[in-house]
C-alpha cells in the first residue's frame, strides 16, 4: 500500500499490535440479532459494544455482548455514553475477565456514521475491533465481517481511517454442546433426552461409516480415483482401535457390562428402598 | 453433606423490582377493582417455552463459573399456559457478607432499567441456577420459592447442571413447586397427619414442566447457514466418548452421602416416636396416681384435685420434625439413581458398538 512516498503510516503503539482475527461465540450472534428484532422502529440499525478478551496470539475472543441506545441522521451521530457505561460496570460486576474488544452494528459494510463510532470506542479501548451483521441479508447470504481500523494520515494531517478485515472464526463450540436441531429451527417441542440423543449420535456415525464403505467400493471397483490422504486417514483410524485379543476383549467387555447392570441393581434397590421409608415414614402412629 | 452447600441466594427485594416493572396485564380498571369478583383460576402452567438466545445464555454463565453455583434472572412473559423466556441476566457472585444485599438490589434494578430501554421483556418470571449433578433440591430453593411466588403469580426455576452437559445431553429443567405443597408449607402444616390427609409424597414437591425451544426466523437463518460442513459435532463426540466412570463414581458419592443423611433423618423420626410413646406412658402413669389421689381425697372429703397439670414437665407436647428434609434428600437420591440409569443405559449401548466395531 505504502508505494509513494508521501504516505505515512504510523508506527505502531507500544502497547500492543492489533488483533490479526477474531473468534465470535454464538450467544453475541443471538444477542444481535435479538436486539435487532427488538430495535425501536424509526432506527435503521442498531450498534453495541462488545466485550470478551484478547488472547496472546492476537486473536479477540468475543464473548458477550448488549446493545447501546443510538440515533443516527444524515450527518451525525449520538450514543448514548451513560448507558454504555452502566451497562459495562454492571457486566463488570459479574465476570470481571470480560473486558470492552470493539463495537458491533448490523447492516452491510461500513458507514460514514461508523468512523465516528469507532473512534468513540477507540477512546475506550485500544485497536477496538468492528464487527458487522448483515441482518439484511443484502447479498442473499449471511455475512458476519470483522474490522480494525487504521489510521491514514499525510505528514500531520490525518486523512482517513481504513477499516481491514480480519479473518473471523465462527467455529461455535459452545453452540454445538447445545445442539445445533435446538438452535437452528423455529420452535422445538421437546429437548431431547438420553436416550433419544445416543440413538441420534448412532445413525450419524452410521451414516459415516457407511460413506466411507461406500468410498472404499468405489476406489477397489476403479470408479473413483483413490485420493492417497484418505486412504492415510482411514488406515489411521482402523489402526487407533486397540488391538486386543479376541479372549482379552471379551474378559473387559464383560466385566465392564457387569459393572454397569450392578449399578442399575443398585439404584433400584435405592428406589425401592426410599418407596418403604416412605410408607414408614408416614405411617399412621400406633400409640 | 457435601452436596447440600448453601447456594447464593438470588436477590428478593422483588417488590421494588415489580413496582418498578410494567407487569403485563396487572392493570384493571377501577370498577373491576372495586367490584368483588373473585379471579378466576389462572391456568395450569403447561409449558416453558425459551428463546435459543435465553439458553444460551444460561450455559454460557453456568459453565464459566462451574464448579461454583451461580445464579442468574429470568425475564420473559406469561400467556396462558405458556411461559416465555425471552432473555435472561446473570447474578455477580455475592460474598457472605450483608451489606451486598444493597449492592446487588442496585445491581438487579440496573439491569432491568437498562434492558428496558432496548426494549427487553422486563417481566421476572423466574430466576436459574447451576447445579452439581442435580443436587438442587434444598430448603433454599424452596424458600426462594415461597418469596418469588409472593409476588409474581407464576415464577419456575431452570436448573442447569454443567456436569451433566458433558455427557451430551443438555441437562436443563425447569420446576416449580406443587400448589398443594406450597399451601402445606405456608400454614407450617409438614406434620405426618396432614401430609396423609392430602396424599402428599416427596415425588408431590417439584414439579417439572416440560421446556420447548423457540427461535426467531432471523437467527435460525442466520444459523442454517453458518452450521459447520461436518456431519458431526462436539455433542457427538461426546456422547460417544467411553469414559464415563469419573461421572457414575461422582454420582455414587453424592448418592452414598445422601442415603447417610436418610438414615439420620430416619433415626431421627425413630427417637422422636420413642419420646411420644414414653411420654404417652409417664402420662397415663401420673393420671392413675392423680385419680388415686382424688378418691382418697374424696374419700377424706377434700377437693378433688384437677386431672390436668399444665406445669408438669411431662404434659409439655413433644416437637415433631419437620419431614421436609426427609423429602427433600429422597427426592435427591431418586434423582440421583436416575442420572445412575440413564448414563447406566448409555453405557450399554456404547459397549455394544464397541463390540460390533471390533468384531469387523
Amino acid at each position: 500500500m505504502a508505494t509513494s512516498p508521501a504516505l505515512l503510516f504510523p508506527s505502531p503503539s507500544s502497547a500492543s499490535s492489533p488483533p490479526s482475527s477474531a473468534r465470535v461465540e454464538a450467544v453475541v450472534l443471538f444477542n444481535v440479532c435479538d436486539s435487532y428484532v427488538r430495535r425501536p422502529d424509526q432506527a435503521d440499525r442498531v450498534i453495541g459494544t462488545l466485550l470478551g478478551s484478547l488472547l496472546p496470539d492476537g486473536t479477540v475472543h468475543v464473548r458477550n455482548s448488549y446493545v447501546v441506545p443510538h440515533s443516527e441522521s444524515a450527518d451525525q451521530v449520538a450514543i448514548d455514553i451513560d448507558y454504555h457505561h452502566n451497562m459495562y460496570a454492571s457486566h463488570q460486576k459479574v465476570n470481571p475477565k470480560e473486558v470492552i474488544v470493539g463495537w458491533f452494528s448490523t447492516g452491510f459494510g461500513v458507514s460514514g456514521g461508523s468512523t465516528l463510532i469507532h473512534e468513540f470506542y477507540s477512546r475506550e479501548v485500544q485497536n477496538p475491533i468492528h464487527l458487522t451483521v448483515d441482518t439484511g441479508f443484502t447479498r442473499g447470504e449471511a455475512s458476519i465481517k470483522a474490522y480494525i481500523s487504521s489510521n491514514l494520515s499525510l505528514g500531520d494531517r490525518h486523512l482517513a481511517a481504513q477499516f481491514q478485515e480480519i479473518p473471523l472464526d465462527l467455529r461455535m463450540i459452545e453452540a454445538e454442546k447445545a445442539g445445533f436441531e435446538i438452535l437452528k429451527s423455529t420452535m422445538v417441542e421437546k429437548l431431547p433426552n438420553d436416550l433419544e440423543g445416543m440413538e441420534s449420535s448412532m445413525e450419524k456415525l452410521y451414516i459415516l461409516i457407511d460413506e466411507i464403505y461406500k468410498y472404499v467400493d468405489d476406489v477397489v471397483e476403479g470408479r473413483v480415483a483413490p485420493d492417497n490422504r484418505i486412504g492415510r486417514f482411514i488406515s489411521d483410524s482402523v489402526a487407533s482401535m486397540p488391538k486386543l485379543s479376541p479372549a482379552a476383549f471379551d474378559k473387559l467387555f464383560n466385566d465392564k457390562i457387569q459393572d454397569n447392570l450392578a449399578l442399575v441393581y443398585l439404584s433400584s434397590i435405592t428406589r425401592t428402598q426410599i418407596s418403604i421409608a416412605e410408607k414408614l415414614n408416614t405411617a399412621a402412629q400406633v400409640l | 453433606m457435601a452436596n447440600r452447600k448453601g447456594l447464593p441466594k438470588p436477590f428478593l427485594c422483588l417488590a421494588l423490582v415489580i413496582l418498578y416493572a410494567a407487569a403485563p396485564g396487572g392493570m384493571r380498571s377501577f370498577l373491576q377493582a372495586v367490584s368483588t369478583v373473585t379471579e378466576e383460576a389462572p391456568t395450569p402452567l403447561r409449558v416453558v417455552q425459551m428463546e435459543g438466545l435465553a439458553v444460551l445464555k444460561i450455559i454460557k454463565h453456568c459453565e464459566e463459573f462451574a464448579p461454583a453455583l451461580v445464579t442468574g434472572q429470568l425475564l420473559g412473559l406469561d400467556v396462558g399456559s405458556v411461559l416465555e423466556v425471552t432473555n435472561c441476566f446473570p447474578f455477580p457472585i455475592r460474598e457472605e457478607d450483608d451489606e451486598a444485599d444493597a449492592d446487588g438490589a442496585n445491581y438487579q434494578l440496573e439491569m432491568m432499567r437498562c434492558l428496558r430501554e432496548v426494549n427487553v421483556d422486563n417481566n421476572t418470571i423466574g430466576w436459574y441456577q447451576s447445579c452439581l449433578l442435580g443436587s438442587f433440591q434444598t430448603v433454599e430453593l424452596i424458600e426462594t420459592f415461597m418469596n418469588y411466588q409472593e409476588n409474581i403469580r407464576r415464577c419456575v426455576c431452570i436448573v442447569y447442571d454443567p456436569s451433566r452437559s458433558s455427557q451430551g445431553v443438555l441437562a436443563l429443567k425447569a420446576l416449580k413447586l406443587t400448589d398443594s405443597f406450597m399451601d402445606l408449607y405456608r400454614n407450617n402444616g409438614l406434620t405426618g397427619e396432614k401430609l396423609r390427609e392430602k396424599k402428599l409424597s416427596w415425588v408431590d414437591i417439584f414439579e417439572e414442566i416440560p421446556i420447548k425451544v423457540s427461535n426467531s426466523a432471523l437467527v435460525s437463518a442466520f444459523m442454517k447457514e453458518l452450521e459447520p460442513e461436518s456431519p458431526v459435532t462436539q455433542c457427538d463426540f461426546e456422547r460417544l466418548k467411553l469414559s464415563t466412570a469419573p461421572f457414575m463414581e461422582r454420582n455414587l458419592e453424592f448418592l452414598i452421602g445422601c442415603m447417610d443423611d436418610l438414615s439420620s433423618e430416619q433415626n431421627k423420626f425413630q427417637y422422636y416416636y420413642r419420646n411420644l410413646s414414653r411420654q404417652q406412658s409417664q402420662q397415663q402413669a401420673w393420671l392413675q396416681k392423680r385419680r388415686q389421689e382424688n378418691m382418697a381425697r374424696k374419700a377424706a372429703g377434700e377437693e378433688p384435685l384437677p386431672e390436668e397439670d399444665p406445669s408438669n414437665p411431662i404434659f409439655k407436647p413433644v416437637p415433631e420434625p419437620s419431614r421436609l428434609d426427609g423429602y427433600l434428600v429422597t427426592n435427591q437420591i431418586s434423582s440421583y439413581c436416575n442420572h445412575i440409569n440413564g448414563v447406566a443405559g448409555q453405557n450399554f449401548n456404547r459397549l455394544y458398538l464397541m463390540k460390533a466395531l471390533h468384531e469387523d
